[in-house]
C-alpha cells in the first residue's frame, strides 16, 4: 500500500483534517500519515506581490519533508503565486514525490459571499487529490467531472467531482486495484 | 490522432522557466526550455516546436530580434512574447513582426491556458486544412474506372475484395492501362478514404530526391534544403501511399523501404527523430517483379512484403469492347475542357479504333481523341481525324504541312501544352513553335 505523508503548515480544523484523510485514503487506496511542519514562511514572501512563492516552498518541502517511499503533500493557508501567474491553488512535481495545496483562496468570504465551510472543505479536498494526482503522473484532463480537470476559479472547482474519471484512474501510476 | 503540441520556453529567469515548464507539462504539452535567444535559435535549428513562448527582455539578443529571426526561418511558426514591462510600442512592434500574441507577466492562470489553447487550435486547424487540401486534390483527380468488359469486371471484384483491408497491393499492367486509377479506387473505397492518398512516381526521381520525397528532410540536410520538409510517408498518415513504378527504385531505397514497411516509422533525411506514420502502401509496376527477384535486381524480402495482393490491369487490346464507352468518356471530358458542345464519333471511326492494338493502351486512345477534337471540323469525329488509323491503313498521302501539324500537335499533347518543353523536344525555339501554332490554328484544350 502506498503511503501519503500530509504535512500541515499552520492551523487546520480537526474536522477538515479527518475529511481530508478519509477522502484521500479512498482516492488513492493509500495509508495517510500526518505531521506538523515548521517553515519560516517569511523567507518565501514577496512584498511586491504580497504573496508567497509556490515554487520555492514546494522545493523546500520536497527537500526537507519528502518521504523516501510514497508521496508528500504540504498543506498551507497562504496566498501562493509562481512568477508567471497571478495566483495558484497548489503546485506539484509531475510524477514526482511532493506537492503543495493551499486553502487561502477557497473560502467564499474571499469573494464577498456568505461563508460555507462544507463547500470550502470540499474544494480543498479536491485540490489536494488533484495535486497528488499530478505526483502520480496524471496530467490535466478534459473530462468535466474528473478531479484532474484544470481549475482557475473556485466555481471551476465546484463544477468538478472528487473522483478520477475512468481514463485517469487507469493511468494512475502504481495505482493499486 | 491529435498530435502532441510542443512548446519552447525562452526566458533568462530560471524561476519563470521552471514555472512555465511545470504548468505546461501538467497540461500535457511537450516542453523544453532555453535560457537565452541564442540557445533557443540553436534548439530551433535541430528540432521543431509548435509554439515558442519568449521573454522580450533578455541579455544579449532580445525577444523581438529573436522573433524576427524565427520568422525568417519559419514563416508560419507561432511565437508568443511576454514581458514584465508592457508598453504599447513594444506590443505593436511584436505584433507587426509576426508575433501570435503579446502578454504581460504575471498572467491570470486562465489567460495563459486560453492563450496556448488558441495557439494549439490554430496549429490543429492548419494541420487539418493541409490534410483536407491534399484529400481534396486527390478527390478532384479521381476519375471513374471505365469499362464493362469481363476483364474489367474481374478488376472491380478485386478492388472490392481488397479495399477494406490494410494489406499492401501490387497493381501490375502495361503502361497506360490505368494502374493509378485502380489505386485511387481502392483508396476511395477503403476506410482510409477521408485521409489523403499520396502518390510518388518513383521512376521520375533520382535516388537522393526519392529519399527526400519519401522521408522528408530537415533544414540543412543538403545544399539547398533551406526549410524542414514533410515526407510523403508522413503526409500519408492514416491514408494511402501509392508508389508508382516501384521496380525502378535502387537497391539502397529497397532496403530503406523494407524497413519503413516493417516498422511504420522512419527518420527525415538529416534528422535524428523517429517519425511514425500509419499508412497503407499500394505499388504499381509494368515490369515482372518476380523475374526481377529471380534475376537479383529486386529484393526478395521486399517483394514478399509488398506482394500480399496483386491486381493485374488488362491491356486495352484485351478489352476492345470497352473502346466505345472510353471514347464517349474522353469526348465528353475534352469537349467540356474546351467549352464545346459534345460531338459524336462516326461508326466507321469507332469500328476502326476497335481494330487497333493500342501499344500505349488507354493513354494512347485518350491522346487520339484529344487530338481529333483539336484538328477536326468540330461537328463529328471521322476516320480522317484519326491519322494513326490512316497511317496503319496506308491510305492517302498527307502533305508536308499536314504531317508537320500532326507532329507538332502530338508533341504539344504529350507535353500537356507546355510550350518550353514541347519546343525543346522539337528542337526549335519557343518563338518558332508559337508561329507554327498560329499558322496551323492549334488551340490548347485547357
Amino acid at each position: 500500500m502506498d503511503e501519503i505523508a500530509m504535512i500541515s503548515f499552520g492551523y487546520f480544523e480537526k474536522q477538515l483534517l479527518d475529511a481530508v484523510t478519509m477522502r484521500t485514503e479512498q482516492a488513492f487506496s493509500a495509508r495517510i500519515s500526518w505531521k506538523e511542519g515548521f517553515l519560516d514562511l517569511g523567507d518565501y514572501y514577496d512584498p511586491s506581490r504580497r504573496q508567497y512563492d509556490g515554487n520555492r516552498i514546494l522545493k523546500v518541502i520536497d527537500e526537507r519533508f519528502g518521504v523516501s517511499k510514497g508521496k508528500t503533500i504540504g498543506l498551507l493557508s497562504i496566498d501562493l503565486f509562481i512568477p508567471i501567474l497571478t495566483f495558484i491553488y497548489g503546485q506539484a512535481f509531475l510524477n514526482g514525490r511532493s506537492c503543495i495545496a493551499s486553502n487561502y483562496r477557497l473560502s467564499n468570504e474571499r469573494y464577498g459571499l456568505l461563508p460555507d465551510e462544507t463547500l470550502m472543505h470540499n474544494r480543498f479536498i479536491k485540490e489536494i487529490i488533484h495535486e497528488l494526482g499530478h505526483t502520480y503522473g496524471l496530467i490535466h484532463c478534459s473530462h468535466p467531472d474528473c478531479v484532474m480537470r484544470s481549475s482557475t476559479y473556485v466555481e471551476d472547482i465546484d463544477q468538478k467531482g472528487e473522483d478520477f474519471c475512468p481514463n485517469c484512474k487507469s493511468n494512475l501510476i502504481h495505482f493499486p486495484e | 490522432m491529435v498530435k502532441q503540441i510542443s512548446i519552447l520556453i525562452v526566458d533568462d529567469e530560471e524561476s519563470v522557466r521552471d514555472s512555465l515548464f511545470n504548468w505546461f507539462i501538467e497540461d500535457g504539452y511537450r516542453v523544453e526550455c532555453a535560457e537565452d535567444a541564442k540557445q533557443a535559435l540553436t534548439r530551433l535549428e535541430s528540432s521543431e516546436f509548435d509554439i515558442v513562448l519568449a521573454d522580450i527582455k533578455m541579455p544579449g539578443m532580445d525577444g523581438l530580434e529573436m522573433l524576427r529571426r524565427i520568422k525568417s526561418l519559419r514563416k508560419d511558426s507561432i511565437v508568443i512574447v511576454m514581458t514584465a514591462f508592457a508598453t504599447v510600442d513594444t506590443a505593436v512592434q511584436a505584433l507587426k513582426d509576426g508575433a501570435f500574441d503579446y502578454v504581460t507577466k504575471p498572467f491570470d492562470p486562465d489567460d495563459l491556458s486560453h492563450l496556448i489553447r488558441n495557439a494549439s487550435k490554430q496549429i490543429h486547424l492548419e494541420d487539418e486544412n493541409e490534410t483536407l487540401k491534399v484529400h481534396l486534390s486527390s478527390l478532384e483527380n479521381v476519375e471513374n474506372l471505365i469499362g464493362n468488359s469481363e476483364a474489367m469486371r474481374r478488376v472491380y471484384g478485386e478492388i472490392e475484395r481488397v479495399a477494406h483491408s490494410a494489406a499492401p497491393v501490387i497493381i501490375t499492367g502495361e503502361s497506360g492501362t490505368g494502374k493509378e486509377l485502380v489505386a485511387k479506387a481502392i483508396h476511395a473505397n477503403s476506410p482510409r478514404k477521408f485521409f489523403p492518398m499520396v502518390s510518388v512516381h518513383c521512376g521520375a526521381l533520382t535516388e537522393s530526391l526519392l529519399e527526400s520525397e519519401l522521408f522528408g528532410h530537415e533544414k540543412g540536410a543538403f545544399t539547398g534544403a533551406m526549410y524542414n520538409r514533410k515526407g510523403r510517408f508522413e503526409m500519408a498518415d492514416n491514408g494511402t501511399i501509392f508508389l508508382d513504378e516501384i521496380a525502378t527504385i535502387s537497391t539502397k531505397m529497397q532496403v530503406e523501404l523494407l524497413r519503413v514497411l516493417e516498422t511504420k516509422s522512419f527518420m527525415r533525411v538529416g534528422g535524428n527523430r523517429e517519425i511514425s506514420s500509419d499508412f497503407r502502401v499500394i505499388c504499381a509496376t509494368n515490369k515482372d517483379l518476380k523475374s526481377m527477384v529471380e534475376a537479383g535486381s529486386f529484393r526478395e524480402d521486399l517483394y514478399y512484403r509488398l506482394n500480399v495482393v496483386t491486381i493485374e490491369v488488362p491491356p486495352l487490346r484485351e478489352r476492345l469492347e470497352d473502346v466505345p464507352v472510353l471514347v464517349d468518356f474522353f469526348i465528353r471530358k475534352y469537349c467540356s475542357a474546351m467549352n464545346r458542345t459534345v460531338i459524336p464519333i462516326d461508326d466507321a471511326a469507332l469500328i476502326k479504333l476497335q481494330d487497333l492494338t493500342f501499344p500505349g493502351n488507354i493513354r494512347e486512345l485518350e491522346n487520339m481523341i484529344e487530338r481529333a477534337l483539336v484538328v477536326g471540323n468540330g461537328k463529328r469525329i471521322t476516320v480522317k481525324d484519326l491519322p494513326f488509323i490512316k497511317d496503319s491503313q496506308g491510305s492517302s498521302v498527307e502533305s508536308l504541312d499536314e504531317l508537320e501539324k500532326g507532329h507538332i500537335l502530338n508533341i504539344l499533347i504529350k507535353y500537356s501544352w507546355n510550350i518550353s518543353a514541347a519546343a525543346k523536344a522539337l528542337k526549335v525555339d519557343r518563338v518558332t513553335l508559337y508561329n507554327k501554332i498560329r499558322k496551323y490554328d492549334l488551340k490548347s484544350p485547357r
